[in-house]
């Protein structure tokens, strides 16, 4: 079972709601997909080892062979390669690393060169949770890449909790596309819901089921309790906008470590989750 | 005509309340809402719509399956795994690039046109606004982003504005850099939280990467005081002047929910914590409006030179 922690607007509380299912779970895996912002581990504070750098291949054109034809230039969509009248010029931030250049340069004067885009880690310490996160350096654009090499370290065998990035554009769609389930961390605000919407409609897209998590509960109205009784969108969770889980998010610390009733909260989500997706499978 | 982005690394530290205001201090500015993603500046400032235009985004490929036998290559070379084992195109996956086109010997797949979002013109009570729709999954952000932003100078040319404020996305990536790229001045927002300073320093460390003059804000700088001084601490030294400290307040959800800017919401609610609110935003403003007046004097100033230079 792989469920996805995701919202249309940041800073809806998808990291708490990561790590605190991830705590209360225990053995399972937590994957921060949150390439650009990894922020689960401010919560966790594991010792992290590296695992893979992540890279994109670039060409490398060697002069000697360049018959200057601009097959290459004239391919790339990216406009990674531009050509001079006495020689091909490279933008290797701007390479997506399709290989087309190489593939339709007829002197064969192209090679292939990893350039690192971010980096994987994993905790190094023996824990019950097993906890893997990408980075994305800074300045790089391409941050679905990272978030496909952060998949592939996935033990399909165990559960897995994968921390969205926010929003609905490509590397969100990446992390909801792989799940089994999402979760959808919202707030009842105009804000929240306009989101929460944006979201709703891209797991749909994607045929992935939903349920909902309303962060901060009793700001606001109504609006997304209402429209999720007349969908039939299960609400997971609730947590309420106290002063107390504010604070402890604000110093780092996963509230199901000093407020432990909500370990079995928490858990009730898991039940929540396979008893809908049991009934949609109709078994 | 000058530029103004308020980022934050962090989602939720309230860009878009802090824009939105601004928007209701500021006279003759364009707004551009480049949070394409999930664009919230129109839940307040309701827009009336002028245009619409589609974006167009990377191209998508598409397989002719009257002239697909199955070979597979195209499977075999796309580094994106968006060809599928049935020979249908993933579009989430695709990226455009053409490699599956060329590789095909039936020439069985070609490239259609797909639109990755519409920029929006409009017009607000506060004045012009530019802002988009991006389509679900689409990957074009960046682009968008750039889209929003030449639409925002068309319209500041247009209504003779001098300035654009620009709500900008939150992460570090992409769409972040094309908001910022260019501007006079970028206001980072934060929270007193392990993540809001940890996404403080990312952002900051994109500013200047792109050494674009930075100032810093805190918003809800009492849920942990603690926290707050350590953010003043490091931007003091990283030589990020900190402008304000906002209060956690109950106005800024009260405004959002009466679907009003928090200046204007604390005109007529009459309690002193929305009037002190208010006030501090005003003063962020000004403190702002100077620093953007005093880029623009140094820009005129080395302009000067350049011109007494033989």
């Amino acid at each position: 079972m792989k469920i996805a922690i995701a919202s249309g607007k940041g800073g809806t509380g998808k990291t708490t709601v990561a790590v605190n299912f991830a705590l209360a779970l225990e053995d399972v895996q937590l994957f921060d997909c949150d390439v650009e912002e990894p922020n689960c581990n401010l919560f966790l504070g594991f010792d992290l080892e590296p695992v893979e750098e992540v890279t994109c291949l670039v060409p490398e054109i060697n002069p000697d062979w360049c018959t200057l034809c601009k097959n290459c230039a004239s391919f790339c969509k990216y406009n990674a390669l531009a050509a001079l009248p006495n020689k091909i010029l490279s933008f290797p931030s701007l390479c997506h690393g399709c290989g087309g250049c190489r593939h339709v340069c007829p002197a064969e004067s192209i090679e292939e060169k990893p350039r690192p885009i971010g980096m994987i880690e994993k905790t190094s310490s023996k824990n019950s949770l097993t906890f893997f996160r990408g980075i994305l350096d800074i300045g790089e654009v391409m941050a679905t890449p990272v978030i496909r090499a952060l998949q592939r370290h996935i033990d399909e065998s165990r559960p897995v909790i994968l921390d969205s990035p926010p929003g609905t554009a490509c590397p969100a769609l990446a992390v909801m596309g792989c799940a089994d389930y999402c979760v959808l961390v919202t707030e009842s605000t105009p804000f929240g819901f306009h989101d929460f919407l944006l979201a709703l409609e891209a797991t749909r897209a994607l045929k992935v089921p939903a349920g909902v998590v309303l962060n901060r509960d009793g700001i606001g109205d109504s609006r997304v309790e209402d429209f999720c009784r007349a969908e039939g969108i299960p609400i997971l969770l609730r947590i309420p906008d106290e002063r107390m889980i504010a604070r402890l998010y604000s110093e780092g610390i996963p509230f199901i470590k000093e407020m432990p009733e909500w370990k079995e909260k928490f858990k009730n989500i898991l039940k929540t989750i396979n008893t809908v997706t049991c009934k949609s499978k109709g078994v | 005509m000058r530029q103004l982005a308020i980022i934050s690394g962090k989602g939720g530290c309230g860009k878009t309340t802090l824009t939105a205001a601004f928007s209701s201090l500021s006279e003759n500015a364009v707004l551009a809402d480049c949070d394409v993603d999930a664009s919230d500046l129109p839940l307040i400032l309701k827009p009336q719509v002028i245009k619409r235009e589609d974006c167009l985004g990377l191209k998508l490929a598409s397989i002719d399956p009257e002239l697909c036998n199955g070979c597979g290559i195209c499977l075999e070379m796309c580094r994106f795994g968006a060809v599928l084992e049935n020979f249908t195109i993933n579009p989430y996956s695709c990226e455009g690039c053409a490699v599956c086109t060329v590789a095909c010997p039936e020439n069985a797949v070609s490239l259609i046109p797909r639109v990755s979002g519409q920029v929006v013109s409009s017009i607000t009570r506060f004045g012009p606004m530019a802002h988009a729709k991006l389509g679900t999954g689409e990957e074009a952000s960046g682009k968008l982003v750039n889209m929003v932003r030449k639409k925002a100078e068309e319209l500041a040319d247009k209504y003779s504005c001098k300035l654009i404020l620009i709500d900008g996305p939150p992460g570090t990536g992409c769409p972040v850099m094309a908001a910022i790229t260019g501007t006079d001045l970028v206001l980072v927002l934060s929270e007193p939280t392990v993540s809001g300073l940890h996404d403080l320093k990312r952002a900051i460390k994109l500013t200047s990467h792109f050494r674009i003059p930075t100032v810093a804000c805190i918003n809800k700088y009492d849920i942990n005081e603690k926290k707050s001084l350590e953010i003043e601490a490091f931007c003091k030294n990283s030589g990020i002047p900190l402008l304000a400290l906002l209060p956690y307040a109950d106005i800024t959800t009260e405004a959002m929910m009466k679907e009003e800017t928090v200046i204007e919401y604390s005109v007529h609610s009459g309690t002193s914590g929305a009037a002190e609110f208010a006030n501090i935003v005003r003063n962020l403003w000004s403190e702002i409006e100077t620093r953007l007046l005093e880029t623009s004097q140094k820009e005129m100033y080395s302009k000067t030179l350049k011109a007494w230079e033989p």
